[in-house]
């Protein structure tokens, strides 16, 4: 039992450090380093679901008779490409958050929010024009 | 940890290290594409944003309970729900008996290629994969609307000459790259052409190819870079992957067959099958490619603009 | 053509978006944009007919069989949602052009369709399909899109905002994941028709149990469920106008056909509500949800952050709606979604309108605008109206419903409750009136003059169709109670 569970439970703690890490910490770039783990582990979980003792990587040859399952290799390599595509984006508003805040801290971020919350809204400043 | 640059670099490190995990788990495809985003791409592109925003966290922590006791409460659940699953590695477990045999044991003769996820990715489940091209793409068109700058020349002309005078140096690294080059555009297109028999496919191959071009970039600088490549080029090869791939299904649809049917492309199947896989291969290494080519050149275009800014703001107060 | 209806529903407006950035210019793709958006508006309206009178359509894609392809199955409850997605999708792109104009610059108008199409693909994705993995896939699609399209807004806390939904959004999606994860592993299957059929025998296992959580959590992620509400208050304040109005009206009515159709459907409805104590807890977090933001939105100076968070005190009464488990219960939840999409979106798009001419949306530079605006004035007040659940408006019709529901079941203090929780809604509604025709303008302020024509329009249409559907209510209601005996298994 514990050899039949053991490499869930580390997924559930790899993952589980991940969201620690998104919820807990205030740096923005740090956030997207939390999610990219929790998510990177989910796929170590689907991968490890796939797994036949004794089996081998689902390419076809005459020598081989037992393979690994290959349904969630590609459901993987779809998850993977989602990945890549949340991270770039999340960088990207990281970068612009930067530019108009001056900051990548939740703390200071939300500090200056409640200082703008009473005055007019105020513009972004937009690099184009710049 | 409060250094950034070692944060991104440890993500790098743990993505290269699943990939490992993945090649022993026999997900040789996944595997290589983990080993190429996770490990590549994405920590080179967190490294281009640590050198705008700053390497260093702020030490503050807010809510570190509200975490925890979150944190522990999900982990509980699915610690819980490991109890009744199939042990680890076992061949009867549920997975491996109901739809996935098929793919195993059918797939030759129903496609015909020796790759059984290439099969499944590119024509069981090719919608999913049509779906991945378009998240993809999504991500692309986003990151040029939040990040895309638009240039006037006399500013060019002036970042042209800051790019140069940096990249006079590494005259060795730039030499090699310029031998490596070739190799690896060639390499992308043997990965992108063998995905049929080995691990592969449109995907890694583009990816690949966006390395070369970035790692191109990173020594010679963007201006050069843009001399190569067009952005609206490159904007139209994106699209033009998409439609692509999409056009597959429609002239499958056209034929009177359903959606992505290779069957109904040529009169023999095996062969429809073959020609459907390779355009849509085609379809998502194109878009693949040029969309992680936009994000870092626009990455790298705001970070050239925001130099370029502070340099014009010191000049301004030197000459007040 | 009329078999592949299914897929050419989703198609189309993909195909569109790739198409728009070879177009380039901004006019021309607004109008590919709109006719492609009108085109899956009548492939909808051609679905919702068939589905009437024949019953499920399955599609399979690539031609391969359900459980090893992908399939796409339209019974009547998806071909209600697509009705909505679209015909709001439509109606809100007519006045986009208009709307933009003023608030994003110029050089991003294509992008901003582009995404505005992809979002759309997504919310159609996501209903149509019958493969649970396929859903993950869409929903991304849906989601990337919207948080760039956020992010476009004119306020540096639209950035803010973005950021936080995207974090919240992922880890959502993630969940999802993980709870697909789960029930593949205990079942091998993704299909749903297949999942339904194969969960039962493994009902038992704590595995599932752990899967229903994980989806159930990461739905109400992104329904914005109280508490999981956080992100979705400062997302609509900030984004642009247009797609506050797009997002209001649609998004969370996903997210409740996701939570429908995995309650329902998947996990059936003798796991979701017998095994476990679900009916209590929506009951619960529906009800809290309805005073906590109506109370709420009571307190707050910026007008879109008001229907802000009445959007999550409605979400509170659809909840309470799938609480009941009854089929009267799921027709009112159902009318609710059709009624709040027309009514939300007819609101927010008269603010768009508002934010045209004064570019605020405080309640204080309302002051004397039902004079200077009588016609975008008299559209937010009646849309208020039916927000309320004032007879002869579609709010009415489905509040009605929703009591009768609960009296039958017998909750009698549940029913007080919702119509202590729409008196709520008078108060915050009755601020702005006041604020509109009770107040003089303030002193040194511009006269503005009514909107223009391109607003008018689609503004005027979603507010005839709030009376109307509030008069004659056999079409909305025939088909609402035929979805929600479908998912019952009562044959109509």
């Amino acid at each position: 039992m514990i050899i039949g569970l053991f490499n869930d439970w580390v997924v559930v703690v790899l993952m589980m450090i991940g969201l620690y890490i998104v919820i807990a910490h205030g740096n923005l770039i740090k956030k997207l380093v939390g999610l990219s783990i929790f998510q990177t582990s989910v796929y170590i979980f689907y991968i490890s679901m796939a797994k036949v003792e004794g089996g081998s990587a689902p390419i076809l040859a005459e020598s081989i008779k037992q393979f690994s399952n290959p349904l969630p290799h590609v459901l993987i390599l779809t998850a993977i490409v989602v990945g890549i595509a949340t991270t770039a984006l999340g960088l990207a508003l990281v970068v612009r958050i930067k530019e108009a805040y001056g900051s990548v801290e939740e703390e200071d971020i939300q500090h200056l929010d409640n200082q703008t919350q009473t005055e007019s809204p105020k513009k972004v400043l937009e690099g184009d024009q710049a | 940890m409060k250094d950034l640059f070692s944060v991104v670099m440890l993500l790098g490190i743990y993505s290269l290290l699943s990939a490992s995990f993945f090649v022993a788990m026999d997900a040789v495809d996944v595997a290589f594409t983990e080993a190429a985003v996770g490990a590549g791409i994405s920590t080179l592109l967190m490294l281009v944003v640590i050198t705008m925003t700053g390497r260093s966290e702020k030490t503050t922590r807010h809510k570190p309970m509200l975490a925890l006791l979150v944190v522990v409460f999900t982990g509980g659940v699915l610690i819980y729900g490991t109890f009744d699953m199939p042990y680890f590695g076992l061949a009867d477990a549920p997975i491996h008996n109901h739809v996935s045999p098929r793919y195993i044991n059918d797939s030759m003769q129903e496609i015909g290629i020796p790759n059984i996820v290439t099969s499944v990715l590119a024509s069981y489940r090719a919608f999913d994969t049509f779906g991945e091209v378009v998240v993809i793409f999504t991500a692309g068109i986003g990151v040029l609307a939040l990040l895309s700058v638009v240039r006037r020349p006399e500013d060019s002309d002036k970042i042209t000459a800051i790019n140069d005078s940096m990249h006079e140096r590494y005259l060795v690294i730039r030499i090699v790259t310029k031998i490596l080059l070739p190799f690896i555009l060639l390499f992308a297109l043997y990965v992108q052409f063998h995905g049929d028999f080995g691990p592969g496919g449109g995907f890694q191959a583009g990816v690949i190819f966006a390395a070369a071009i970035i790692l191109y970039t990173m020594l010679f600088g963007l201006n050069t870079a843009r001399k190569v490549i067009n952005q609206s080029f490159i904007q139209f090869i994106a699209a033009v992957g998409v439609l692509l791939y999409g056009c597959v299904g429609l002239v499958s649809l056209l034929n009177g067959g359903n959606f992505f049917d290779y069957n109904v492309l040529t009169n023999d199947p095996i062969v429809g099958q073959h020609i459907g896989i390779l355009i849509i291969e085609l379809g998502v290494g194109c878009t693949v490619a040029s969309v992680m080519i936009i994000i870092f050149f626009n990455f790298a275009g705001r970070r050239e603009m925001q130099q370029h800014n502070k340099k014009v703001h010191s000049s301004d107060l030197e000459s007040l | 053509m009329i078999s592949h209806l299914p897929v050419l529903q989703v198609i189309v407006p993909l195909m569109a978006a790739p198409l728009c950035l070879l177009l380039r210019r901004a006019q021309l793709v607004w109008l590919f944009a709109l006719l492609a958006s009108s085109l899956a508006f009548l492939i909808s309206i051609l679905l919702l007919q068939q589905v009437m009178t024949s019953g499920v359509i399955s599609y399979e894609l690539g031609g391969w069989e359900a459980p090893w392809g992908i399939e796409y199955r339209i019974d009547k409850l998806n071909a209600f949602l697509l009705l909505i997605i679209t015909a709001i999708s439509t109606v809100v792109l007519i006045a986009a052009q208009t709307s933009i104009e003023k608030e994003i610059p110029k050089e991003k108008h294509t992008l901003f369709y582009i995404l505005y199409l992809l979002s759309l693909t997504g919310m159609l994705g996501i209903v149509s399909t019958g493969d649970a993995f396929n859903v993950f896939v869409f929903l991304e699609i849906s989601s990337l899109s919207a948080y760039a399209l956020i992010a476009l807004g004119n306020d540096r806390r639209a950035l803010w905002a973005s950021y936080q939904y995207l974090i919240m959004g992922t880890i959502g999606a993630t969940f999802i994941l993980i709870g697909i994860g789960l029930m593949y592993q205990m079942t091998g299957t993704l299909n749903m028709e297949d999942l339904s059929q194969r969960l039962p025998q493994v009902a038992q296992t704590r595995t599932v149990f752990t899967a229903f959580v994980f989806v159930i959590v990461g739905v109400c992620l992104k329904l914005a469920l109280f508490p999981l509400h956080l992100w979705l208050p400062n997302a609509y304040a900030y984004a642009p106008s247009i797609v506050t109005v797009f997002f209001a009206a649609t998004a969370t009515k996903v997210a409740i056909y996701l939570l429908i159709r995995f309650t329902f459907t998947v996990f059936g409805l003798s796991f979701s509500f017998t095994t476990l104590p679900l009916q209590g807890l929506f009951l619960t977090l529906g009800l809290a949800g309805i005073f906590v933001a109506s109370s709420a939105a009571i307190y707050q100076k910026n007008v879109k952050h008001i229907f802000a968070y009445s959007s999550i005190a409605q979400v509170g009464y659809i909840i309470v709606g799938i609480s009941t488990s009854t089929v009267m219960g799921l027709t009112a939840t159902l009318l609710h979604l059709f009624n709040h999409a027309l009514m939300k979106s007819a609101i927010f798009l008269a603010l768009g309108a508002v934010v045209y001419r004064l570019g605020t949306i405080q309640l204080s530079s309302f002051h004397g605008l039902g004079r200077q605006m009588p016609l975008t004035m008299a559209a937010v007040t009646i849309g208020g109206l039916s927000l309320i659940g004032v007879p002869l408006t579609v709010g009415f019709v489905s509040k009605w419903y929703l009591l009768i529901a609960l009296i039958e079941k017998g909750w009698w203090l549940v029913a007080i409750l919702i119509l202590l929780g729409s008196l709520l809604a008078v108060v915050y509604v009755w601020r702005i009136v006041e604020a509109a025709y009770f107040k003089e303008p303030l002193a040194g302020s511009m006269p503005v003059k009514e909107a223009p024509m391109l607003f008018l329009i689609p503004i005027w249409t979603l507010i005839i169709a709030n009376i109307y559907f509030g008069l004659d209510t056999r079409l909305s209601v025939q088909v609402a109670q035929s979805a929600a005996q479908g998912l019952f298994g009562v044959s109509p």
